[in-house]
């Protein structure tokens, strides 16, 4: 026969620490309908899911919780946490499982990205005057060969300027043709804008790496550039 | 910045908000005629960031007005399902970069499906995210779609595209409303 477990005996640490952080995550009121389950893509990955995560951190499993790779597989869209009749926040359950990895066990691809953006201000490690320069090649170039764009201006930096647009790296380091079409539009539309060089770009690896503390110090840069060397009344992010 | 409670006293705003309203006040003068034959089909796939973690579907709803806008209302496909209660495509979370390929594609499976199952030409994914892992999953199950960004849509619905502005479209629109270029001499 199979032994009865008796839950009031569990140590469950991990939860507890968890919990203390995140009081309102609700991790005790899973009563496992699998509605977080059944509409997960992440699913039946690495044997794992949702609910099964969840049941391990609620019996104490905290080593095999805290080792598990599915904690990368997941990608946190929150699908579990919106259609969750308890409002359990997995999410954030998985986040904060992520942060418990030490930070060099961590995916190396994704803390490369962090690190550089702690570094530099975007996760492709492209030092500011080299953005600047894309930036301004770009637009001499549609002014020269587009008809009809002899007038377009870009600026980084600009104080004063109403709106600031921070935007994916991708486009100025490996496709900056790419960059064209939005810079047309905005001269159009006949904005006031600018490019912040301070952490510009608009991807967050921190937040995915799960770096408390990078994530605060990259937003924190962003916003004291914005208010008080731009002054913009507008940030617009460009996806 | 409100994880970290970080003062501040700027606005923040997706540019999709900006493009519904820059259409809708005449500023952007856009139309479909460019698609009217050739029937195109577009479809959307809603970056779970501006769907369903920010509490409204307005972003998502601005997306679709200007989509609809610039490529004809009847060569839009809804993606099943869709807004805040879409399915993740596999590339978030920086899914992309944590060394699982093999597990994220078989995640993405289901996006593929999804799209596939629209029968679109194009999707727009307005994330980088979603923006290389569609493509990535295309290139991996087979599939024929293309994926592009809203603002090459727009500026193609303007007539202001130039041939070197065209990375992620298809054969027919290559040569389509092209902007000509000027010849400028490398002196």
């Amino acid at each position: 026969m199979a032994e009865i477990l008796e839950l009031d005996n569990f140590v469950c640490d991990f939860k507890e620490d968890i919990l203390t952080r995140l009081p309102a995550a609700n991790l005790d009121l899973c009563f496992t309908c699998g509605t977080c389950t059944g509409g997960c893509p992440a699913s039946e990955q690495f044997g794992m899911d949702p609910r099964k995560f969840l049941r391990m951190l609620l019996l104490g499993m905290d080593e095999e919780v805290k080792k598990h790779p599915w904690a990368w597989v997941c990608t946190m869209c929150a699908r579990c946490k919106t259609v969750c009749p308890m409002e359990i926040d997995i999410p954030k359950m998985i986040y904060n499982v992520r942060g418990s990895w030490p930070r060099e066990d961590r995916p190396k691809g994704i803390r490369g990205s962090c690190d550089q953006h702690i570094r530099s201000g975007n996760a492709m490690g492209v030092p500011s005057e080299d953005f600047a320069f894309t930036v301004e090649d770009v637009a001499e170039e549609i002014r020269a060969e587009h008809p009809g764009f002899e007038d377009l201006q870009v600026s980084v930096d600009r104080a004063g300027a109403l709106m600031a647009l921070n935007q994916n790296s991708r486009e100025p380091v490996t496709e900056p043709d790419e960059m064209g079409p939005l810079l047309k539009i905005l001269h159009i539309a006949g904005v006031d804008w600018t490019y912040p060089t301070v952490m510009w770009g608009g991807e967050n690896y921190c937040m995915f790496l799960a770096d408390d503390e990078g994530w605060k110090y990259i937003t924190e840069e962003f916003v004291y550039h914005i208010e008080n060397n731009l002054g913009c009344k507008l940030v617009v992010n460009t996806e | 910045m409100r994880k970290f409670n970080i003062p501040h006293s700027f606005e923040f705003k997706s540019i999709i908000e900006l493009y519904a309203d820059w259409i809708k006040d005449g500023t952007l003068k856009v139309n479909s005629d460019w698609n009217k034959d050739l029937k195109i089909k577009f479809t959307i796939q809603d970056p779970c960031n501006i769907a369903r973690k920010i509490g409204t579907d307005k972003i998502v709803n601005d997306l679709r007005f200007v989509l609809k806008r610039v490529v004809g209302e009847e060569n839009f496909i809804e993606m099943t399902p869709n807004r805040s209660n879409n399915f993740c495509c596999g590339g978030g979370g920086g899914a992309l970069q944590a060394g699982f390929p093999e597990q994220r594609r078989a995640y993405g499976k289901v996006k593929f499906d999804q799209i596939m199952a629209t029968g679109a030409d194009y999707v727009i994914a307005p994330c980088h995210n979603c923006h290389a892992q569609i493509e990535d999953i295309c290139e991996h199950y087979g599939g024929h779609y293309r994926v592009v960004h809203l603002w090459t849509i727009l500026c193609l619905a303007m007539g202001v595209l130039g041939d070197n502005e065209r990375t992620y479209l298809g054969p027919r629109l290559t040569k389509l409303n092209v902007l000509e270029r000027r010849q400028v001499s490398d002196e």
